[in-house]
């Protein structure tokens, strides 16, 4: 053997040795590192409080824009929710598979002239998303809703998984849980539930509504649901809640599938207390407030008045 | 036009058609911009199966099976009409398999830099070619006997079959993790680009959601293994395996078409057969295979002395230097009816075990629409285009639920997906009507339809929350799309681990409402292995596979309300 051929291969061999310790040494026993998710906290969206407006009112009309008007105009207009430049995200709720008239979307009329009403107090943005139980592409299509916002002018957003934030909800049993970043990262929230039977909260209407900005497994919140929805309702306090009334989904709820299942109501209400709109709602599914587990425990909790009418109550009558 | 440009034309041939065969499997797709129609039914906007339904093995083996000719697979003539005058121009210039092999196999090489002896000898005429036509035969024989078998080695089933569920969710999850990864280094300007590109081809090419398919890698090692061939044997699938091939080649025989050798003028230099794709022996002196040719011109194109010509009515004949070409194919009677008594006695074969009906598997739940197992057996190509465009990644491939018989025809897995009620898109994409196309009414039901069913629900009480751990969930209940629910709730009380009383809304089954969806499978929070779960009994599609004396009519719309 040469020399040099010995000094190569000898070195080589070594230079490997060497190298093969040095990971072996340098990885023994490393931590990996542990998954930090940023934590947001905020979830307030609220406008101060006015005495001498009603803070809940309820509009009827066969035509649910003029509705929706109607009531909002009682509790101060838009202009009192919206300044100009600010970016307001809409909630309706698109949970599932449904046509308009199955009653189990939110009206999407109202939902565009909301948008409308938005951008026209000057919105720099609005974005209307929801996570569906159903596909989202298929329940936003069928819902009518992606193209009544699309075309009042809204950007609508169908969720992707990058579209999550870490959130601590600071809840009794709802604690960091992946929050939709469009309900936080916003300005101002506009709730936009509808109203219908439940066969375990007695009725879904604006406070389990807001099941919707979660991901995960939020099948399991069925185990404990009233103090759930109080959990999310004490961390989402929303800017406006616009209940949608024009169809009641009285039994099959909260998925329906037939219009025999729809009461036909053309109301709207709006609200500036979370408790108080369910609590006025839930009466069109022929339920008390009172006997409805998660309204009491919310207004238990300080979340809002059971009885709407001691927050100025107004109703508007076509 | 110079015998170079035909062959130019032909490339651009392969690379069109290959790439509408890929966008059509694209396009087999839930889009998020279709427009809503009045009813709120769903329509494609694109014939994505037109591709598969110009496939004259599929459109003869159905026919074969079950009698007739389904929906657009007469489209199938435009390929055979044209192949029986001219030969395989299919493979050569239009076949996706057949081009990817040829690119492939084409790639440079050791094997190719060896352009000698080696090269030239692998791609003579071999007796490995003859593979193709036995087993044509043998499923042109076992279609005849019921069972349609070729959706396995159909090339154009395979790719789509490929393309859809193992390399476009393969592709999907790579290019997260890829883009994950390059995020991950902190570089902005290069996250920036990368985001960038992530941003243009997304749309296109990765679905709405990340697809899961039951069985991937069965599928995905066989596509391994076709490609790899190509890089030993220059496109050994269509020279060895395919059975469409075979049949094209067979369909070759009375062809007016051909290759004309002048051994006058040639110098030998074997050019021809170092380019030859379909190794049908082009040179002088050899005997020209017309049913292994895939007319690539490649020979002709490459011949520095001219001795090549394609032309119609071409000179067959026995000439000085040169042996006579022959249009048959290379495989005698007596194997011919070898293969197809194989190929006869392989499903009374099937039927003899138990997978099919006798001890069918209880998760062999096939989607909406599927005729009877039989029929279904007949025409399913296991294409997976139902398993594309389903949105809810609910279809898959079966590995052994349905037997080898079955292997990668659909079913529904509903772990991972159930069936949206108001979707009909499987039935719309089925090329060969094993899924027939339901309307949404058909589907859902009315007052004189019973809605579509493809299974039952089921309890497990040892895992059900209320039943068995005295804890509250509806989930299920919730999630059960029909009205009025085939899951009801009766509120019982039950007694905890501290012996307190709680009430809890236990959940039951009304098998006259359930319709198998799955959807309460799907939701239900024992995520694992859910506490209810769907089964195929109760299937419209099965007389026998049923529960039921009879099952009712839904109580509400007898009374004639819309729904």
């Amino acid at each position: 053997m040469e020399r040099r051929e010995f000094i190569k291969k000898t070195s080589g061999a070594i230079g490997l040795a060497v190298v093969s310790g040095l990971v072996g040494f340098e990885f023994h026993n490393r931590e990996t590192a542990v998954y930090q998710p940023h934590i947001f906290k905020t979830g307030s969206f609220e406008v101060p409080p006015d005495n001498s407006l009603p803070s809940i009112a309820l509009a009827r009309n066969e035509n649910h824009p003029a509705a929706l008007n109607a009531a909002l105009d009682a509790v101060g207009g838009i202009r009192r929710f919206i300044r100009p430049g600010e970016r307001v995200t809409v909630k309706p709720n698109v949970g599932w598979d449904r046509l308009p008239k199955q009653g189990a979307n939110t009206n999407p009329e109202l939902v565009a002239e909301m948008v409308r009403l938005c951008l026209a107090a000057g919105a720099a943005e609005v974005i209307v998303t929801d996570i569906t139980c159903n596909d989202a592409r298929r329940t936003f299509l069928r819902s009518g809703i992606k193209e009544a916002a699309e075309r009042a002018g809204a950007r609508v957003i169908l969720a992707s998984e990058d579209d999550f934030v870490m959130t601590d909800l600071g809840g009794e049993i709802l604690t960091v849980w992946p929050v939709l970043k469009y309900f936080i990262e916003t300005d101002r929230f506009i709730n936009m539930p509808i109203t219908k039977q439940h066969s375990l909260s007695s009725c879904t209407i604006a406070m389990k509504n807001l099941y919707g900005i979660l991901g995960g497994r939020r099948n399991q919140l069925h185990q404990q649901i009233d103090q759930s929805i109080v959990d999310l309702a004490s961390f989402v306090r929303p800017t406006l809640t616009v209940v949608d009334v024009t169809r009641v989904m009285m039994r099959n709820g909260p998925q329906g599938g037939s219009v025999a299942d729809i009461n036909i109501e053309n109301t709207v209400i709006c609200s500036l207390d979370q408790v108080a709109a369910d609590a006025r709602a839930c009466e069109f599914l022929g339920l008390k407030a009172e006997n409805v587990g998660h309204i009491t425990l919310a207004a238990r909790t300080g979340l809002g008045n059971l009885d709407y009418n001691s927050i100025g109550y107004k109703e508007i009558m076509s | 036009m110079t015998i170079k440009t035909v062959r130019n034309l032909r490339r651009i041939s392969q690379i069109i058609f290959f790439g509408i065969f890929f966008w059509l499997i694209l396009k087999t797709n839930f889009e998020v911009n279709f427009s809503p129609t009045e009813s709120g039914e769903i329509f494609l906007s694109y014939p994505v199966s037109i591709a598969l339904e110009l496939d004259p093995l599929t459109a003869l083996a159905t026919l074969l099976a079950n009698g007739t000719i389904y929906k657009g697979l007469l489209w199938s003539l435009v390929v055979l009409i044209p192949t029986i005058f001219m030969g395989r121009f299919f493979c050569g210039w239009v076949c996706p398999l057949g081009t990817l092999n040829h690119w492939i196999s084409e790639i440079p090489s050791e094997r190719l830099k060896r352009k000698g002896r080696g090269k030239i000898e692998s791609n003579r005429y071999k007796k490995y070619h003859r593979i193709k036509y036995y087993i044509f035969f043998v499923f042109i024989a076992a279609a005849l006997a019921g069972s349609l078998q070729i959706g396995v080695l159909d090339p154009l089933s395979f790719l789509a079959r490929s393309i859809g569920t193992v390399i476009l969710p393969t592709a999907h999850i790579g290019a997260n993790g890829l883009l994950g990864w390059v995020k991950s280094t902190g570089f902005a300007p290069l996250s920036a680009i990368a985001q960038f590109i992530y941003n243009i081809l997304s749309p296109v090419f990765l679905t709405f959601r990340q697809a899961h398919f039951h069985t991937i890698l069965t599928l995905g090692l066989m596509f391994i293994a076709v490609i790899v061939m190509n890089r030993i044997f220059t496109r050994f699938w269509c020279r060895g395996i395919c059975p469409l091939g075979a049949m094209l080649g067979i369909f070759s025989r009375y062809a007016i078409f051909g290759l004309e050798k002048k051994a006058s003028t040639c110098d030998g230099c074997q050019k021809c057969v170092l380019h030859c794709q379909g190794a049908d022996n082009p040179d002088t002196g050899a005997k020209w295979h017309q049913p292994e040719c895939v007319l690539c011109l490649n020979c002709q194109a490459s011949c520095p002395t001219g001795s090549l010509k394609f032309k119609f009515f071409p000179n067959l004949e026995k000439t000085e230097g040169s042996p006579a070409s022959t249009q048959r194919v290379d495989i005698s009677r007596r194997k011919v009816l070898a293969s197809t008594i194989g190929g006869l006695a392989m499903v009374p074969m099937f039927r003899a075990g138990d997978a099919f009906e006798i001890n069918a598997d209880s998760k062999l739940i096939r989607p909406p629409g599927s005729m009877a197992e039989n029929e279904f057996l007949q025409r399913c190509i296991r294409c997976s285009q139902c398993m594309r465009v389903c949105p809810n990644n609910a279809l898959h491939p079966t590995f052994m639920e349905s037997g080898l018989e079955g292997i990668w025809t659909p079913i529904l897995i509903a772990k991972i997906g159930y069936c949206e009620p108001t979707c009909t898109l499987c039935g719309q994409v089925c090329p060969t009507g094993a899924i027939t196309e339901l309307t949404q009414r058909e589907k859902v039901g009315d007052n004189d339809t019973r809605p579509n069913r493809i299974g039952t629900a089921f309890i497990n009480r040892g895992r059900c929350l209320p039943w068995a751990m005295a804890t509250p969930c509806i989930v299920c209940e919730e999630w059960c799309p029909t009205s009025p629910k085939a899951i009801y709730l009766r509120e019982e009380t039950v007694i905890d681990s501290r012996g307190e009383e709680v009430k809890v809304k236990q959940p039951h089954i009304d098998p006259n409402l359930c319709t198998g969806c799955g959807a309460c499978e799907y939701a239900c929070p024992v995520s694992d292995k859910a506490a209810v779960y769907i089964t195929a009994v109760g299937e419209s599609r099965s007389v026998s596979n049923q529960i039921l004396l009879q099952r009712r009519k839904n109580e509400r719309r007898i009374q004639g309300e819309e729904i």
